[in-house]
């Protein structure tokens, strides 16, 4: 440990506050992954990524192996989603989903066959006689999304564009968010294949130059990850320092490269792609193995849980039957998917582990602080703990007195949900929900002032039409009158209610990117002048990977 | 896997962070109570009953003015009294009066500070001046006379020590106490009595030279406000508070900068009329303002430049009413004056954002 601090030496956050809160990764960081055995039956969700949810390419009855495609991409941002394991689809229904809402959606039931029988591979160990764009492409049909924990899909990453020249390639290892290790301990485990994961990303990108950056609390990682780079001089492993939000990628960006990504921007805009390194796993694993993603590493960890662990998980056992690998649990309090810090509280053990699940963090009741909270003292706690250096204690007044508009001039939304602020509140205030609650305020204020101009919009292409129509009556009675040639007014070629429909198709897509971009790294409040397809990419990955 | 047997929480699922810091509003009152605790028991030392009784009165009509306003406006009474932050402001008061202040006085003051200063605005966190700072310039513009009458220094113990009658009586006699011997009456704090003086076409250091002392003033055995006495304690009280990480370096330390730097080039355009820096820092109530007073959370900024700046505006006007106002000491008007600022400073001092130009600004790097 002291060998490789004197190697590399640990770089300072560079971004203003954060915290430093409890860690406990000590429950999981020295437990080795191992696999869950795969269940009887699985609950494939066919949205597991931001976008929109893949569409289903299989009928009840049918017979899948292990990769076979069962949810088509729909539309940009949507990946596919593949069959975890070998087996017959039993049910395409709505099924529990892993989210705050409690509520179901589309799921495809596979009843596993036992034999776990692979689907035809194309592995591709010479990936670079590839071009760039058929790795993009390759990328998106393995369904890979970034495995932080936000799920965007990797594909659209991957793809700059001619105009942002990317130099360097981030892998991200920093995991602050408290209990959390599973990257940690891919990093110690799968060093040299999450290497060539992320050169073929910086492959694919055109970097030259690629970085790895570790919290200083993850020494093994770090030597791990240093010594498989021996004999990659494109490769630069560093240690940062240990504060959270480190993880989050344009905090990560700063403190390694110096560079600020500017608000509404895309890390793409100062040179970098950022990739999880779980992601880089998976990249690999899809490229030059030729397997889809169907599996990831997951933490399960927290007081409740009888014997935390992390596992290799195929996407779909309920957490209930992960749980119970673990030795199930007692006296639970909140159950957390992702971490303490940005995760969600599910309602239930019933929804299924699916490509976002990073964690699953088990909770006491003793654990769940149970506070109730008090008025703002203005104590500037907020304040000094923002990693965007908002100023939150404003903020929350503003929200809670709906003034929606004074609070986004108050750079609501460049806000990224990391928690900080309401971390070291005294007065124990959810200041997070209250931001949430502003920005989904405000975007459906947008939303209706976007149909009210659609249906002014269609009202005057009525209006439009009828005029013209009466003026073509109106000509052709004058026609008949002068008996003239009988020739017919000609008919506009533009219909109105055509644009006026496109226009609207549009703004849903680039509303539905940024809605569910909801960790929202990059809000698109800043971002209005960009193109639709530029807007969907600004709802940034991996806000959970912190 | 039964669905019986799935969990469903019995608690609220409510949104992220599901993990938060230790510590609440009541730690942070708490920290302050410990911080004030040795200048208070000192100046309890010092002046013998009368103190103990004056914040026994202090304390009680302030936490029954609070009890009473609560439930009228059906909040949670018990949570807000435990929070503490009636007790600061009842605390800080008696701490900034003379010891000799009649049961009365001390009771308004402190029905004035929580009820008109903090709950008639909205209660905890609402109130836009210092509860404790109203309250005694309330008292001191309606009761000059009674708020500039320091008794002598007469320690517990000691030979000169009130009696616990005649400290009653002192609390509670009002004018029908009997006379106390005639030094018991009253002394001048060092600042009063050097506008006094000044007054008589005497120079600092003719006035100085009358038995003041650095020493004596550090340690605090002149008169004053109890919290006015012992600067050393005031001090150490003050060090514990940003070491527990309740408050940090930016008001105390620009405040005492903006005296002393007053101090300063007035002194040496004039010493003859303008005492030194030391002077104006270790009397009177600056370092208790300036670590304890100034710093409440709730009336002072939050950014931290607006802090600096609230902390500089609050040092320079003590030092201007100090020399040129009608009180010989300004510290409770500075600091009202500066709560009134501070939503324009917080406003005007927002930090800049992440990746733009400035708070509320165009990312970097945009042509405006």
């Amino acid at each position: 440990m002291v060998e490789h601090e004197q190697r590399t030496p640990i770089l300072p956050a560079l971004f203003h506050g954060g915290i430093e809160p409890a860690e406990h990764k000590g429950l999981t960081s020295e437990s080795p992954i191992r696999r869950l055995p795969v269940p009887a039956v699985l609950h494939v969700p066919l949205k597991q990524h931001i976008g929109n949810p893949a569409q289903a390419a299989v009928q009840v009855g049918d017979r899948v192996r292990k990769g076979d495609v069962i949810g088509k991409a729909d539309g940009f941002v949507s990946v596919p989603v593949h069959a975890p394991t070998s087996g017959t689809v039993t049910a395409i229904d709505d099924y529990p989903a892993p989210h705050p809402s409690g509520l179901s959606a589309p799921t495809v039931t596979i009843e596993a066959d036992g034999t776990d029988e692979w689907t035809d591979l194309d592995p591709r160990p010479d990936y670079e006689t590839l071009r760039p764009a058929e790795i993009r492409g390759r990328i998106r049909e393995a369904g890979l999304v970034g495995l932080g924990g936000a799920g965007f899909p990797t594909f659209i990453k991957l793809n700059p564009g001619p105009d942002r020249p990317v130099d360097t390639v981030l892998l991200n290892g920093g995991e602050s968010e408290p209990y959390l290790t599973c990257d940690d301990r891919l990093m110690r485990e799968r060093p040299k294949e999450i290497l060539q994961g992320a050169s073929i990303i910086a492959y694919t990108v055109g970097a030259k130059r690629i970085v790895v950056a570790i919290e200083a609390n993850k020494p093994q990682a770090i030597s791990a990850m240093l010594g498989a780079s021996a004999g990659w001089p494109q490769i630069e492993v560093v240690a940062v320092e240990n504060r959270y939000p480190m993880g989050a990628e344009k905090q990560l960006i700063l403190s390694v490269t110096g560079r600020e990504v500017p608000s509404g921007r895309l890390p793409a805009d100062v040179g970098v792609v950022n990739q999880n390194v779980g992601t880089a796993f998976a990249a690999y694993r899809a490229i030059v193995h030729g397997e889809p993603l169907i599996e990831r590493v997951v933490t399960v960890s927290g007081g409740a849980v009888a014997e935390p662990a992390n596992l290799a998980v195929r996407f779909g056992p309920p957490i209930e039957t992960i749980a119970a690998a673990c030795g199930g649990y007692a006296d639970l309090g909140r159950l957390i998917m992702g971490g303490p810090l940005v995760g969600s509280a599910l309602h239930s053990t019933e929804p299924p582990m699916v490509k976002e699940t990073n964690g699953l963090i088990f909770q006491t009741r003793a654990e769940v602080s149970g506070a109730a909270a008090l008025p703002c003292i203005r104590c500037g706690a907020c304040v000094e703990a923002c990693p965007v250096s908002l100023v939150p204690n404003e903020m929350y007044h503003l929200a809670r007195n709906k003034e929606f508009e004074r609070v986004q001039d108050y750079d609501l939304f460049d806000c990224i949900e990391c928690g900080c602020c309401a971390w070291v509140c005294p007065s124990n205030l959810p200041l997070v929900h209250y931001y949430r609650y502003a920005k989904s305020e405000i975007q459906a204020k947008e939303r209706e002032k976007e149909q009210a101009d659609i249906a002014r919009r269609r009202t005057e292409a009525r209006d439009a039409r009828l005029q013209r129509e009466k003026e073509e009556k109106e000509a052709k009675r004058r026609a008949k009158k002068k008996q003239a040639d009988g020739g017919k007014a000609e008919k506009e070629s533009a219909d109105p209610r055509e644009e006026a429909a496109r226009k609207a198709a549009e703004k849903r897509r680039r509303m539905r990117g940024e809605a569910s971009g909801e960790a929202g790294t990059e809000q698109a409040g800043g971002s209005g002048d960009a193109a639709a397809g530029t807007d969907a990419e600004t709802a940034s990955d991996e806000p959970n990977q912190r | 896997m039964a669905q019986s047997s799935l969990f469903r929480p019995s608690l609220a699922t409510p949104s992220s962070p599901h993990a938060h810091g230790s510590g609440g509003v009541g730690s942070v009152m708490g920290a302050v109570v410990i911080g004030l605790a040795p200048v208070t028991l000192f100046s309890v030392y010092l002046f013998g009953w009368p103190a103990l009784f004056l914040l026994v009165v202090t304390l009680a009509a302030g936490l029954a003015t609070e009890a009473v306003l609560l439930r009228l406006m059906g909040r949670p009474v018990r949570a807000h009294l435990l929070d503490g932050s009636a007790v600061v402001t009842c605390l800080l008061l008696a701490l900034s009066l003379p010891a000799s202040t009649p049961w009365w006085i001390a009771a308004l003051g402190a029905v004035f500070g929580i009820g008109v200063g903090k709950q008639l605005y909205g209660g905890l966190g609402a109130n836009p001046f210092n509860p404790a700072m109203i309250a005694r310039v309330m008292l001191l513009i309606s009761f000059p006379k009674e708020l500039s009458t320091w008794p002598a220094v007469k320690p517990l113990f000691s030979g000169s020590a009130l009696s616990f009658s005649e400290g009653l009586r002192v609390t509670f006699g009002g004018d029908k106490a009997p006379a106390l011997p005639p030094d018991a009456a009253s002394a001048a704090t060092p600042l009063g009595h050097l506008k006094t003086e000044l007054t008589l076409n005497r120079t600092v250091d003719e006035i100085l030279a009358e038995g003041y002392s650095h020493t004596q003033a550090i340690f605090g055995t002149f008169s004053g406000s109890a919290g006015e006495t012992s600067a050393l304690l005031v001090l150490l009280g003050g060090l514990y508070l940003w070491w527990r990480g309740i408050i940090d370096w930016r008001i105390p330390g620009s405040m005492i900068a903006g005296t002393a730097a007053m101090a300063l080039i007035f002194h040496v355009y004039d010493p003859s009329a303008f005492p030194g820096v030391a002077f104006h820092v270790f009397n009177g109530s600056l370092l208790l303002g300036a670590f304890f007073i100034a710093t409440d959370m709730v009336t002072s900024p939050t950014t931290p430049r607006g802090q600096l700046i609230y902390g500089a505006g609050c040092g320079v006007l003590t030092y201007v009413i100090r020399t040129w106002g009608g009180y010989p000491e300004g510290v409770s008007f500075a600091v009202v004056l500066m709560n009134a600022c501070v939503p324009l400073i917080d406003h005007y001092t927002r930090p800049r954002v992440f990746g733009k130009e400035r708070a509320g600004g165009p990312p970097l790097g945009s042509q405006e």
